[in-house]
């Protein structure tokens, strides 16, 4: 490119920022929230109760199990951590003779929801729940899902060349960090706006986008596998051993004492928690119990599993250790997915992840703000600065709004509604789409200041509308020591207030004077 | 480059601007897979960790090349250069072929 190895970085750094920076934003707002995903299944399903001991729930489990599906070809049961207030069930039926296979695992009648506490079936109303954010952060909607993940994936590469060329654009990146001009010309507090956000937590952004790629790295890039492997089952042989299915030996036996074994694996570990168990062939003198271990125990994503006797309840064999690529790459996902934060680093990733949001969204008006001044005619844009412009307001007060949407829809829809769940998540986008609408109709300054008003309402209101329509509210869950639960209530007020500054900010922008004389001590912008 | 003046006519700009971009994400892919291929065959590791080491390393490949598409002086010679280089490494890939195949 014509120009300094800067000046090239720079115009990189602004263009893909700007063509991929809508999606990203949407995919920086949905994974934020994605850290608190129990939390947010937790608030959805308000028919549901508190977590309780993994043990506790193991023994309702096998006793729901034992009575529904005893012959069952295996039954795998994902029991809650303290995080979360269901165990959730499914089973395989033994195939019946003539049949191939022992039907699939999708069916919902092979399918059940138990109360952590109780071990009682519990039905919650029909959501995705915080599964909804997490989905949509990296695989979008309404696309077929490998699609999605490839769109996703294109963001995500072009953030990494974002983050690297707007580094290189930025000289003065240790500077920069101690440097805020609220009151200067627009330009340039959005600027530092932008430059704050990025270079507080260009850690986090760097690691958050390269092992973002690495959770999809399967999918995005296969070649490695491919070159070493004839077909790509070899290599997940080698990747995720598995044990060999045993067949039924037709001797009845009862299954070992399962809160027994659980605790077996954990003193195997350390302490760590049990997360996911199979049984396959219970009440058989063949049956094998497989435990796997909590994704969030260690940094690495993946904690191994062990095998034990079905009857006798010994320990029979651990996964493998893995070798020092593997372990790398399942500590890249383990970073990226952040089950391991303790509370108080879950909210350091929660406001980290913010800071992207902010980024992003600050990148995305710094692109208008700087060009503004430089149109022909700042009060008629062409028709490419209108849709920047009116896509921005749409999208960064737009998303909040549609998110906010979806809780809202959670609870307002009639709970025996046909396609329920799919509703929830179509209010999302509509909200969204009609945010973007609403920023079409309307002059600049007013489009942001009414839907970031919409947007902060629409957040701020719903601890009132969960207490209007539900028995959960702030009191409720301040007398029952719900802490995680009055948490989700504060923070919705919180980030509604945070909106609501940006709007009143909005109505007191003055867009940018006429440049003054240069200041002697100003430097050129970046 | 922005607010610059640049001499060349508006047609020829667009045409750098899409060789470079076309250079960046194509280019940019088949040489991050190139690359993890060609050092899931030759690290001298197991053939799992060379995989897994290859793979984890190509995104980085893919920004720097998307880059240095957008740093060279001209167009064509991040296409001539990254043509070579993909060819080198697919020589490379095809020399350890011969000499050991797939699991």
């Amino acid at each position: 490119m014509k120009g300094s190895f800067r000046q090239s970085m720079a115009w990189l750094h602004t263009w893909s920022g700007l063509v991929f920076g809508w999606v990203l934003f949407a995919m920086f707002m949905t994974g934020t929230a994605s850290y608190f995903r129990p939390e947010i299944t937790r608030w959805m399903e308000p028919e549901t109760g508190r977590p309780a001991s993994y043990a506790q729930a193991a023994q309702g489990a096998v006793a729901y199990l034992t009575k529904t599906a005893p012959d069952a070809k295996s039954w795998s049961i994902t029991l809650p951590d303290e995080r979360q207030a269901t165990a959730r069930l499914f089973w395989r039926p033994a195939p019946t003779p003539g049949e191939e296979a022992p039907r699939g695992r999708g069916r919902s009648e092979n399918r059940a929801i138990l109360d952590a506490a109780t071990g009682q079936p519990v039905s919650p109303r029909d959501t995705r729940g915080g599964e909804f954010f997490y989905r949509v952060h990296f695989q979008m909607h309404y696309l077929p899902v490998l699609q999605g993940r490839w769109v996703a994936g294109l963001c995500a590469m072009f953030m990494l060349v974002a983050i690297a060329s707007g580094v290189v654009t930025h000289k003065r990146i240790f500077k920069d960090f101690f440097t805020f001009r609220p009151r200067k010309a627009a330009q340039r507090s959005w600027l530092d706006a932008h430059n704050l956000t990025a270079v507080l937590a260009l850690p986090f952004h760097l690691m958050i986008t390269y092992t973002g790629l690495v959770t999809l790295m399967g999918l995005y890039m296969p070649w490695g596998v491919a070159a070493n492997y004839k077909a790509p089952e070899t290599y997940f042989e080698a990747m995720f051993p598995r044990a060999e299915e045993v067949e039924r030996s037709g001797v009845a036996a009862p299954l070992a004492d399962l809160p027994k074994v659980l605790a077996t694996a954990s003193a195997h570990w350390g302490g760590g928690r049990p997360w996911i168990v199979n049984v396959s062939n219970p009440g058989d003198a063949s049956a094998v119990i497989e435990v796997t271990r909590h994704s969030g125990d260690q940094l690495a994503y993946s904690g191994g599993t062990l095998t034990f006797n079905g009857v006798t309840g010994q320990l029979m064999t651990a996964s493998p250790q893995p070798g020092p690529a593997v372990l790398t790459n399942r500590v890249m996902y383990g970073l990226h997915m952040g089950r391991f934060a303790d509370p108080i680093l879950r909210w350091v990733y929660f406001l980290c992840s913010l800071a992207g949001c902010a980024m992003v969204a600050t990148g995305l008006v710094l692109w208008t703000v700087k060009r503004r001044s430089q149109l022909p005619d700042p009060e008629r844009p062409h028709f490419g600065f209108r849709l920047v412009e009116r896509l921005n307001i749409g999208t960064i007060a737009g998303v909040p709004a549609g998110m906010a949407a979806m809780l809202w829809a959670n609870r307002l829809l009639p709970v025996g509604m046909a396609g329920r769940a799919e509703w929830e998540v179509h209010a999302f986008f509509i909200a969204w789409g009609a945010m973007i609408a609403w920023a079409c109709a309307r002059p600049t300054r007013r489009a942001w200041v009414e839907t970031l008003s919409a947007s902060a309402f629409l957040v701020a209101a719903l601890p009132l509308v969960s207490a209007a329509t539900t028995s959960r509210n702030l009191v409720s869950h301040l007398m029952t020591s719900d802490w995680a639960m009055v948490a989700f209530d504060l923070t919705l007020l919180a980030l509604g207030g945070a909106l609501a500054f940006c709007a009143l900010k909005a109505g007191a922008y003055r867009t940018a004077p006429k440049p003054r004389r240069r200041n002697r001590t100003e430097e050129a912008p970046a | 480059m922005s607010g610059r003046a640049v001499r060349a006519p508006a047609w020829r700009r667009g045409a750098d601007v899409a060789a470079r971009t076309v250079a960046a994400i194509g280019l940019g892919y088949l040489l991050a897979a190139l690359a993890a291929a060609a050092l899931a065959r030759w690290l001298p590791v197991p053939r799992l960790e060379a995989t897994m080491t290859g793979s984890l390393i190509s995104f980085a490949v893919f920004a720097a090349v998307a880059m240095w598409a957008f740093a060279a002086r001209e167009a064509w010679r991040v296409w001539a250069y990254g043509c070579l280089v993909a060819s080198g490494l697919a020589v490379l890939i095809w020399l350890s072929l011969l000499m050991e195949p797939r699991l």
